[in-house]
């Protein structure tokens, strides 16, 4: 029944486009499943993955899509043997999500050697669509820079001019804060050290010490996930921000603060690509989400699996085949338009364009109940939110 | 104001004392590892989901039936414990007379359950827990703020560890324990029921790791990974100071805690792997460990 529903379309489609046939697309939904960042993406990005081809209905429209999923562990070599065994073996077409730059940025390689779709959602270094841009990668949701831009700022204009990192040591953590650096620095702030702890963490209280000591007005984690909830909640405990210090989670996901607490979390400025809160559309999708999801609402990785995977589908549609230079081609050259993101634009260097929110977590006697988090205190447009084209050293755009 | 290889002496003091902190919890966990070791020859890898587990039953006690941390650090380690026994009865005895290997891949597969079954339930971000009033806040020290819930956790451990190492090497009930651990046979031929003193052991073994799990709940996440990024320390703690050596495993908790406060001022990305190091330094010049006697 099902296949001649796809007959029925796709002779429909041949009818009406002409040359169009029915075109099999493979997905691979690739992060971590298990570890500090299953939360944040996991198998919520798979879901949202589901959701995409689902509300983009296409079976009917004559493309059927098959989604794998698998966890890199945040390993690169693990990852790295993972998505060259997709595209060699098993014809996977698109990887998306892929949580961890260290691994992103292995597989934004591999995806250019084999000449496939990477649609990042998960990863945040700059770097993606800087120094290591690919003609075969998106960057959706966010990045370091975005970040940095929006946190670091805020933290600037409220008077912290003087700043000590905290940071994961790996690709993203050092990207993070070197971006955030550079924000400090040019709105007339100066930092004054850094401590890259290893990553995952567990412990903080001797950083923590460090970053107490160094008498910066600002504590900056450079850090996500897991990392992140156990340094907020240990800089509660050492207080940091009972001496003054402020505490700035330079990436926060809604279901950190969902862990820490409001009591713990509340007061935390963040910078972030989505909210489920924000208007009708993200919240209808959200409950449809949560539904699905075991009770959690979509991060913002999530958000842009859902987001990036439909735009892809819908460059397929438009193209008629899943050639991946003329997909690519098409995906740049549409506008986008989703109810999560809005409408926006993919860049030259990869980076997609959208607003960014600047986010402070709730009072607890403000919340109205689990989920309930983030009042927006300021909406950055795509123009501003994003690092100018020319400033990131993409060899594309030379 | 003096200088020590360009730090501070009140930073430094702060980082030994912070040291000495994550010793507590490698001291009450390595502890739990060494007397399960000495007695039963099993290597318990699923201490690190115990550890969890103890975590984990101080949150439930709290959110499901409003029980607090006071009560929680006396009820949880025990109700573990017995989780604990109920293993030992139904798989770990069965083991006993094969290889250590068996053991060490029952007990890894128990933890992968264990950890994936609460990871279904609960995810990997973990769960808020409030510390109790008396926990929270702290005296600035001059040299650092100490926290009341990390003092508490010294204090804690050092009591238990203290009580563990008097039992086992100074009381009746210790001699006995030490004496089947030689020759089960020959304390069976007294009258003294071995197996039972086993299970029980292993119990208490597993209470200690359930006890950490309760200490660390106001201070780390709770959350099903926890206790897999510590157990691996903890295991190099253990054979540092010396497989089932009691004192040795004590000791070397809190001393390989101070070297490690000491890598995260000097060089803390070697934080991580400076106590593979040692070990492997260790291993090299003393294979018994420490503490361990060569057999």
């Amino acid at each position: 029944m099902k296949k001649m529903g796809i007959v029925l379309a796709s002779t429909a489609s041949l009818l009406m486009a002409g040359a169009a046939y029915a075109t099999d697309v493979k997905i691979g939904v690739l992060n971590d499943r298990s570890g500090i960042y299953a939360d944040i993406a996991g198998e919520g990005s798979v879901i949202a993955a589901q959701m995409a081809v689902e509300d983009f209905k296409a079976t009917d429209k004559g493309i059927n899509v098959s989604i794998v999923s698998a966890d890199h562990q945040n390993k690169p070599d693990v990852g790295s043997n993972i998505a060259r065994q997709w595209y060699d073996t098993e014809n996977v077409d698109v990887i998306a999500d892929v949580p961890t730059s260290s691994v992103a940025l292995a597989v934004n390689e591999i995806t250019k050697e084999k000449n496939k779709i990477f649609l990042a959602s998960g990863p945040a270094s700059s770097d993606l669509t800087g120094k290591a841009c690919s003609p075969n990668t998106v960057h959706w949701t966010y990045d370091t820079w975005a970040l940095a831009n929006g946190t670091g700022s805020a933290m600037v204009a409220q008077g912290g001019d003087s700043w000590f990192f905290v940071t994961a040591d790996y690709a993203f953590g050092h990207a993070l804060e070197r971006d955030t650096s550079a924000v400090v620095e040019a709105s007339g702030g100066k930092v004054l050290g850094a401590v890259r702890h290893p990553f995952p963490g567990q412990d903080f209280s001797s950083f923590l010490l460090q970053a107490q000591g160094s008498g910066a007005k600002v504590v900056g984690l450079a850090n996500a996930g897991g990392d992140t909830i156990n340094a907020v909640k240990q800089a509660s405990e050492f207080g940091i921000t009972q001496g003054g210090q402020s505490l700035a989670a330079l990436l926060m996901f809604i279901n950190d603060v969902h862990a820490l607490g409001l009591e713990v979390a509340q007061g935390l400025v963040l910078t972030s690509a989505f909210y489920w809160d924000r208007n009708d559309q993200t919240r209808e999708f959200s409950a449809r989400f949560q539904e699905r999801n075991a009770g959690q609402k979509p991060s913002m990785i999530e958000a842009g699996v859902y987001a990036s995977v439909l735009h892809y589908l819908k460059a397929v549609e438009a193209v008629g085949n899943k050639d991946a230079t003329k997909v690519m081609a098409k995906m740049k050259e549409m506008p986008t338009e989703d109810p999560l993101f809005g409408k926006g634009t993919i860049r030259a260097d990869g980076r997609k364009l959208h607003d960014m929110y600047l986010f402070r977590v709730k009072k607890p006697d403000q919340s109205k109940g689990p989920w309930d988090y983030f009042e927006t205190v300021a909406t950055i447009p795509a123009d501003k939110a994003f690092r100018p084209l020319a400033e990131g050293g993409c060899p594309l755009v030379k | 104001m003096f200088e020590l290889l360009g730090i501070p002496p009140q930073v430094l003091f702060g980082q030994l004392l912070l040291g000495l902190i994550n010793g507590s919890f490698y001291a009450v966990l390595s502890l739990g590892l060494a007397v399960i070791f000495g007695l039963l020859n099993i290597i318990n890898f699923t201490h690190g989901a115990q550890y969890m587990l103890g975590a984990f039953g101080a949150w439930m006690l709290l959110n499901y039936l409003g029980v607090g941390y006071w009560w929680a650090v006396f009820i949880v380690p025990p109700i573990v414990g017995v989780t604990g026994i109920v293993l030992e009865r139904v798989l770990i005895r069965r083991l006993y007379h094969l290889d250590h290997l068996y053991g060490l891949l029952l007990t890894f597969g128990l933890a992968l359950i264990i950890v994936g079954f609460f990871r279904q339930f609960f995810g990997v971000s973990g769960l808020p827990y409030p510390p109790p009033p008396l926990l929270t806040g702290g005296y600035n020290l001059g040299f650092m703020y100490l926290p009341n819930s990390r003092a508490w956790v010294i204090a804690a451990s050092l009591i238990v560890c203290l009580a563990t190492w008097f039992i086992i090497e100074k009381t009746r009930l210790g001699a006995y324990l030490r004496a089947a651990t030689e020759n089960p046979t020959m304390v069976g031929a007294f009258g003294i029921n071995v197996p039972l003193l086993v299970t029980l052991t292993y119990g208490f073994g597993v209470a200690l790791a359930g006890f950490a799990g309760v200490l660390a709940a106001p201070i780390y996440a709770v959350n099903p990974n926890m206790g897999a990024d510590l157990i691996i320390v903890v295991f190099a703690v253990v054979v540092i100071g010396g497989m089932g050596s009691i004192l040795g495993s004590i000791l070397t908790g809190f001393g390989l805690g101070l070297i490690e406060g000491l890598t995260r001022v000097f060089y803390p990305e070697g934080s991580a792997v400076v106590i593979f190091v040692i070990m492997a330094l260790v291993l090299l010049v003393k294979p018994a460990g420490l503490f361990g006697r060569s057999v």
